[in-house]
């Protein structure tokens, strides 16, 4: 880690994401808390990994962030400026420098275009280059995600997954932003082009002076890219804190059970010491107080009170729980 | 080899696409001893479903077809068995099937009770051994006999409570959608464990779980396996959980099985290149993560010889030409390379 003061390049405060349950007759009948209070920091030069299970709200943030999703409450500041209630030039603005990469990118390319035009269409509606620079533009940014020119004339379906990835990342690589909130970058990839992408990701940073918001499930990726994690459980980050810290000393139970649930090859056998049971609460019926309680082997009369706030009572980490020592 | 559960041999299976003929299995040993899980890995597109289907006798009929080689299972050729028989008294009785997606399974308009017990009709384990059942026809099953009832529901009880899912009583009065992804799987299970089979073949029953329920799945299927003295066949491209629920480890790449070794051999002593690169690509260090050059080869037209040689460093003409045979380094760790590691350079590189 750096030792020059982290500069903040995107900070959350109490961010809300409801949806609401309708009925039959589209009356509300209760919120679904897919984003519940969180609040964050992004320092500039960082990866941060977003984790936790399906349904956890962690792409909901990341959508939400984009406004993609309009939030219910909170604030976000991205390099020094509000994040709300902006006019559509000020977002177009904006979303030059902060982007999304999608966790399908296949899925997210126009299969009847072919990726040159694809990969034009962001300069096209946000830079008022011509088509020379422009060109230019995209066959550099090809050559830095590892794709030959060549590429540029075929169509979506024509190329492998993994390719498809390199294709969405030069996407939004051609805008120069300064924020990727990378939404499951691997998932579905084998893990020897899951490597080659991962490394690709490094370099990119470097060579782009990136920040990452890394959403995924998967911990053995986070733990190995990452400098700082979130754990989210239902909503809420339940703890936060510097990859090393949290990976070798996690004081929230569900962090525990989490990191336990990951096959660690050379290590124990996780089915012979896998100790959580149960599966996550109805999230639009949450138990009181704490989220975690109704599976947490520790809890207590008192965790059924006040939903406990992130603590920081320790260096590096942020704990969500009462009994956390 | 008399002594194994299902012995795969020289199997090769072909599928007919728009574009040509796939040669998706070609010349595939492989072989699964009584109650040892055995775990298949490879990445996508490499054959590992295929290879379940095939053992299963559930090909797509149009499509596939099955060149040559035999698959013996407890000393029958599956591959030459009337196919009535093969549903009779194999398929679902003996051999099970975990699917990858536990939800497209089940019929959404029934309730889960109403289709184990429809289940439990055709391939109870009590089903010909009962007096009333026994030579009649297929009409008179309706009349599912009142005991026969009684004793399969109570043993689809028991099952339901051995996966550990709660309250299995109301559990059967239920839509499969109204029970989660991990419960499901839970079911599923259970459905596989019911005819008392020797072979389960799970066709990568977790990718759709999150990691806890994973490893609570996993746990369960292990023990369950071990207690009941099942085999499994584990097919999965995710190496993690194959190191927590397998004995043993065979790994594929593009229809061609590259090396077959005890999961403490495959982890620390992989002889082959191809298992090897794959093991190097988990993220496990940031400065050592590398994958592995090039792409996985079209069946349709694929390298002759090893069809690894292509993307091998240590690949010369003879890999080229032809196919290496099994070669045995070391007790159940065979390859199927010219130019293996040997367990003495490989237990030199281990203690450095």
């Amino acid at each position: 880690m750096n030792t020059a003061p982290k500069q903040t390049i995107l900070r959350i405060s109490k961010l809300k994401k409801f949806f609401a349950i309708r009925n039959a007759w589209k009356r509300r009948i209760g919120w679904l808390k897919a984003v519940d209070d969180i609040s964050l920091e992004v320092y500039r030069g960082e990866i941060l990994g977003i984790v936790g299970e399906s349904g956890c709200g962690k792409s909901t943030l990341g959508k939400t962030l984009m406004g993609i999703h309009k939030s219910n409450g909170g604030e976000v500041v991205f390099e020094d400026r509000p994040l709300v209630n902006l006019t559509r030039q000020e977002s177009r603005q904006l979303s030059r420098q902060l982007q999304y990469s999608y966790q399908d990118p296949g899925a997210s390319l126009d299969p009847r275009w072919k990726i040159r035009r694809s990969l034009h269409e962001p300069l096209v509606i946000h830079s008022g280059l011509d088509y020379q620079e422009r060109d230019e533009r995209v066959k550099s940014i090809l050559d830095a995600v590892g794709l030959p020119q060549g590429h540029l004339e075929l169509y979506p379906h024509e190329i492998s997954g993994g390719q498809q990835r390199r294709v969405g990342l030069a996407r939004i690589l051609t805008l120069h932003p300064s924020l990727i909130i990378l939404d499951e970058p691997t998932s579905g990839l084998d893990v020897s082009v899951q490597a080659t992408i991962l490394s690709l990701f490094l370099d990119l940073k470097k060579q782009f002076d990136l920040t990452y918001m890394f959403i995924s499930h998967d911990l053995s990726v986070i733990r190995m890219l990452c400098d700082r994690v979130a754990v989210m459980y239902l909503g809420k980050i339940v703890e936060l804190g510097e990859t090393e810290t949290i990976f070798n000393h996690p004081r929230h139970p569900y962090t525990q059970s989490l990191l336990a649930a990951i096959p660690v090859i050379g290590g124990k056998r996780i089915t012979d010491n896998f100790w959580l049971e149960g599966e996550p609460p109805n999230p639009s019926a949450l138990p009181s107080g704490c989220r975690f309680r109704t599976r947490c082997p520790n809890a207590l009369a008192i965790c059924a009170e006040s939903d406990p706030p992130l603590r920081s009572d320790w260096p590096h980490q942020q704990v969500a729980c009462t009994l956390a020592e | 080899m008399t002594s194994d559960l299902l012995n795969v041999s020289d199997l090769r299976v072909s599928f007919a696409t728009d574009t040509g003929i796939a040669r998706v299995l070609d010349k595939v040993n492989f072989s699964i001893q009584r109650g040892e899980i055995v775990g298949l890995v490879g990445e996508s597109g490499c054959g590992k479903t295929t290879l379940a289907r095939a053992i299963l006798g559930i090909l797509p009929v149009n499509s596939a077809r099955i060149d040559g080689g035999r698959i013996q299972f407890q000393s029958e050729n599956l591959l030459e068995m009337p196919s009535e028989r093969l549903s009779k008294e194999v398929r679902g009785r003996t051999i099970t099937f975990i699917p990858q997606d536990p939800f497209s399974s089940f019929n959404p308009v029934f309730t889960i009770g109403s289709q184990i017990t429809d289940l439990m009709r055709w391939k109870s384990p009590l089903r010909n051994t009962h007096s009333l059942t026994q030579g009649s026809p297929w009409w008179s099953l309706r009349r599912y006999e009142k005991q026969r009832f009684k004793a399969d529901r109570a043993r689809v009880l028991e099952l339901l409570r051995a996966v550990q899912l709660p309250e299995p009583e109301a559990i059967l009065r239920k839509y499969p959608h109204e029970i989660s992804g991990g419960q499901r799987q839970r079911l599923m299970i259970a459905q596989a464990l019911l005819p008392e089979p020797q072979l389960i073949i799970a066709d990568e029953p977790t990718t759709a779980l999150d990691v806890t329920i994973q490893a609570q799945i996993l746990k369960l299927l292990r023990q369950l396996a071990h207690d009941r003295d099942i085999a499994v066949l584990f097919t999965t491209h995710d190496l993690g959980t194959t190191y927590e629920i397998c004995d043993r480890i065979t790994v594929m790449y593009a229809g061609q099985e590259m090396e077959s070794a005890t999961t403490s051999d495959f982890f620390n002593r992989p002889s082959h290149p191809y298992t090897q690169k794959l093991l190097e690509s988990l993220p496990r260090d940031k400065e050592r993560l590398q994958g592995i050059p090039g792409d996985i080869p079209t069946l349709i037209s694929p390298p002759t010889g090893c069809r690894f040689h292509p993307r091998c460093d240590r690949a010369d003409k003879t890999c080229a030409d032809t196919r290496p045979a099994a070669k045995s380094i070391w007790t159940n760790h065979t390859v199927r390379c010219h130019h293996p590691n040997t367990h003495q350079e490989l237990n030199r590189k281990l203690i450095n």
